[in-house]
């Protein structure tokens, strides 16, 4: 039975049309994932769902289980009774006035009538459904003292207080460490099998879908590029665009013979940052972000440091460069200790392209700074010379950053980084914040310029998909230290440490039988 | 909770400290010699080293100010004639120019002042918010740029504009209220409050601005975020999304704001005081500021600094008490 028949959607702000005829049909308790960059109006079509546009034309059908959402619905039925949503920010998208438990019970009271201490009760029941431990306490805890993944589950249980008919999740693991996206997906889909909900499953990642999604639809500029089942979708598309985006998901790279001497040795490092005093006069232990680590970076050797949020991977980074200062043990770049180097030999990429560029200055002269550092008067062809290098215009000398898209300004900080000549470069995510085609063209461009360059990379970041490809070992940090670290093929095919083997049984894959497999495998891990 | 308020307390006891050596050394600064101004006409050298010596302004001037501070803390003697004067505890010393305590005379005027600042940050409060939250919320095009166009004439008027021309108005024209005097609340309220009526207003007119403001913008602010989409997608009520979640984000700037002006108005309100005939702490310190009356500018310059601090320590706790993420520590 077809709970679900959106037919030509079309949505549009003003004069711009961010959904252009949209159709999908979505089976009761069924899942349907759409995939689409940024800009595809993915977004704006599950708001349509919701009634939640406030200055847009929708047009179309969207029927609901006989109910028409377009035109004068009885939203106060529909919104969290028969259709609730999961958003992608789980800390902005609850209250931060109330508790957990208050904003459950107050949308279950609202809609079912229920006494106040039955949707008290039914707040418990529920986020013990989505596995937070000790709900009965927990319920009483405000959005900020929850974890990210926690909080993402709060919003699911939010979610299925009401026993809704449909679930629509939009981004929901994007802004979620691998492990915890891999449990919030599981748990999406346990909550689908076991309360009989369908699953409108939203992302950018394909390999989110593949797991869960019986039906994808591919959109692009608003359109739907391909539709279909899954296996056939994702693993013998027909559509261009969509080859495009299944290759551009990182694949493992060739396994090369690195035989440079090590350039950077990092010996027994720690960073620790003391913490304020709290109340009592006893001084706190400090967080240790970096405890302990020793490695090497080989000349011409591209070294991955994956690790989840909080375990110390940026200090570490930092701590390469000379930004930031070690607590105890040593790092030494050609044999000289890093803080004595000033700048030229060990540039940095940092995550963020846009906030890591000064917004009052032109490219061309955030580029041209650490030339005019080293002495040089001039800089202009320089610039422009390493413009064109990173794919870039040497016309764009003059724009400034929040003109360029996401995958410029990651070009224009590489370029930067470039500009002094250095021999080893550290990336600190610097693909995390962009599309996976542009993704894959930053991460082709690195790899032509170490090996044009003959450069040493340290490629740090939470993606081992992305590390998979680029890196010629892995490092693996967990809680300020490295728990294993060999050639990548190795550490991929066979991981020692437990943590590593949780890390990899996470990562979303976009072949929806090995998804899942590894579905399967996480639930025999963690059960 | 109590370590965060016994170091707030301390804080507070070592800013007032501060604040009276900085506001005792001024004044010894001076160019002007009160000994002089106290002595009056006719003054003979004899008396003026008499009066001198009376108030004792032949001290180095770090003596004088630790018996300052003694003063404070455990009262004080002052030589009278052939007797001495004693002055318990809080003791700030006596005007050179009415020889009253200063003590006695700042709680003599803090009703006054008091009544004055709590019906004003009322009713400018009331209307504030209001008017805030009608134009924030954008329903109505028109009265949003009404209460824009209000909001701009309120900061740009100056009070004694607005107090005449409400005392031209309803005192003379009208004749709806009597010229105001102080009616003590004690003696009969409703007299009280008739005379405040007009200072209140004026008051308000210029506080009602920037709190429209401020609800305004933060309304507007508020209203963006994504737990109010969430609430949106969950169906709850708009009226209830407004009162329970956004406007509550929308005051927290307004807590700060109240206290402070609160504590502004109770020793500052100059202007409104001496339109309206007001006995209250802002005119007693021009007055004291003029005939240079070192005592009683000290008494109320550490009286303003000990409400401001309070009203700080205040709006803190209140902010924590109306944001669950604000941590005391």
């Amino acid at each position: 039975m077809t709970l679900l028949t959106v037919e030509d959607l079309r949505i549009s702000f003003r004069d711009k049309l961010a959904v252009d005829g949209l159709s999908f049909e979505l089976p009761a308790g069924g899942t349907l994932g759409i995939v689409g960059e940024s800009g595809s109006g993915k977004s704006s079509a599950a708001l349509a769902l919701l009634g939640l546009h406030e200055a847009a034309t929708v047009t179309g059908t969207i029927d609901f289980d006989g109910v028409d959402l377009i035109t004068d619905v009885p939203w106060k039925d529909i919104r969290g009774a028969r259709i609730s949503m999961v958003f992608q920010e789980p800390l902005t998208a609850l209250s931060p006035f109330h508790t957990i438990g208050d904003q459950i019970a107050e949308v279950y009271r609202l809609h079912t009538g229920a006494s106040r201490k039955a949707a008290r009760d039914r707040a418990v029941e529920v986020l013990g459904q989505v596995h937070i431990p000790d709900p009965a306490r927990r319920a009483g805890a405000y959005p900020h003292q929850f974890s990210g993944g926690m909080r993402q589950r709060a919003l699911i249980a939010m979610a299925i207080a009401c026993r809704p008919q449909l679930i629509v999740a939009d981004e929901p693991t994007t802004a979620l460490d691998v492990t915890v996206q891999a449990q919030i997906l599981d748990l999406l889909d346990e909550v689908r099998a076991t309360t009989g909900a369908a699953l409108l499953l939203i992302s950018h990642d394909l390999g989110v879908v593949a797991g869960s999604a019986d039906t994808v639809v591919v959109m692009r500029d608003g359109r739907v590029v391909e539709r279909g089942a899954t296996e056939t979708v994702l693993v013998s598309p027909r559509e261009p665009y969509t080859k495009a985006l299944l290759d551009a998901v990182p694949k493992p790279g060739e396994p090369r013979e690195i035989t440079g001497a090590p350039l950077l040795r990092v010996r027994d490092v720690q960073r620790h940052f003391p913490q304020p005093r709290r109340g009592s006069f006893r001084k706190p232990p400090p967080i240790r972000a970096v405890d302990g680590v020793s490695l090497d970076v080989h000349a011409g050797e591209t070294l991955g440091i994956v690790g989840e949020s909080g375990t110390g991977k940026t200090t570490l980074a930092r701590m390469m460069v000379g930004l930031d200062r070690p607590t105890a043990g040593t790092i030494t770049f050609d044999g000289a200790d890093i803080s004595r180097r000033r700048g030229r030999s060990v540039q940095m990429v940092f995550q963020d392209p846009l906030s890591s560029l000064n917004p009052r200055r032109s490219i061309g002269e955030s580029i041209a700074d650490p030339l005019r550092l080293q002495g040089e008067r001039d800089p202009r062809g320089r610039v422009s010379a390493l413009l064109e290098r990173v794919g870039l215009a040497a016309s764009e000398y003059d724009r400034y950053p929040h003109q360029l898209s996401g995958g410029m300004r990651q070009r224009v900080g590489i370029a930067r980084a470039l500009a002094p000549s250095p021999r080893l470069i550290v990336c600190d995510e610097p693909v995390s914040s962009l599309d996976v085609t542009t993704q894959a063209q930053v991460l082709a461009l690195l790899e032509d310029l170490r090996a044009e360059l003959g450069l040493s990379l340290v490629f740090v970041s939470h993606d081992l998909a992305v590390l998979r490809q680029i890196a010629d070992r892995v490092a693996v940090l967990r809680e300020g230290r490295v728990v294993e670290i060999g050639p990548t093929a190795q550490v991929y095919e066979q991981p020692q440490h437990a943590y590593t083997k949780e890390l990899l049984a996470a990562v979303p894959v976009t072949d929806p039988v090995e998804a899942r497999r590894l579905r399967a495998l996480r639930t025999t891990v963690s059960g | 909770m109590i370590g965060y308020l016994a170091r707030r307390i301390l804080g507070a006891a070592f800013v007032l400290l501060a604040l009276s050596a900085i506001v005792y050394a001024l004044f010894y600064l001076a160019p002007s010699d009160p000994a002089i101004l106290t002595c009056g006409k006719g003054c003979t050298p004899e008396r003026l080293a008499d009066v001198r010596a009376a108030m004792g302004l032949d001290d180095p001037v770090l003596t004088q100010y630790l018996h300052f501070l003694q003063g404070l803390f455990t009262g004080r003697d002052y030589p009278a004639g052939p007797d001495v004067r004693h002055c318990p505890a809080p003791c700030l010393g006596y005007s050179f120019e009415t020889d009253q305590p200063v003590t006695a005379l700042l709680l003599d005027r803090l009703p006054v002042s008091f009544s004055l600042a709590i019906g004003a940050e009322i009713l400018s409060l009331a209307a504030g918010i209001g008017a805030g939250v009608l134009s924030g919320l954008r329903r109505f095009r028109v009265l949003d740029r009404i209460v824009n166009g209000l909001i701009l004439a309120g900061y740009a008027v100056p009070v004694f504009l607005v107090g005449l021309l409400l005392l031209l108005l309803f005192c003379v024209h009208l004749q709806w209220l009597p010229f105001p005097s102080y009616v003590k609340f004690t003696v009969d309220p409703l007299l009280w409050a008739q005379n405040l009526l007009l200072p209140w207003i004026s008051l308000a007119v210029i506080q009602t601005a920037a709190y429209a403001r401020l609800t305004r913008a933060g309304l507007q602010d508020a209203l963006a975020e994504d737990h109010i989409r969430t609430a949106r997608a969950y169906g709850i009520p708009e009226r209830r999304i407004l009162w329970r979640r956004a406007l509550r984000g929308a005051m927290l700037p307004l807590v700060t704001l109240t206290a402070v002006d609160l504590a502004q108005i109770m020793t500052a309100a100059v202007l409104t005081e001496t339109m309206f005939g007001l006995p209250g702490v802002g005119q007693l310190l021009v007055g004291a500021v003029n005939q240079i009356d070192l005592p009683v500018v000290v008494g109320v310059t550490l009286l303003t600094g000990l409400l401001i601090v309070v009203a700080n320590a205040a709006a803190d706790l209140l902010y924590a008490a109306v944001d669950p993420r604000v941590q005391l520590r």
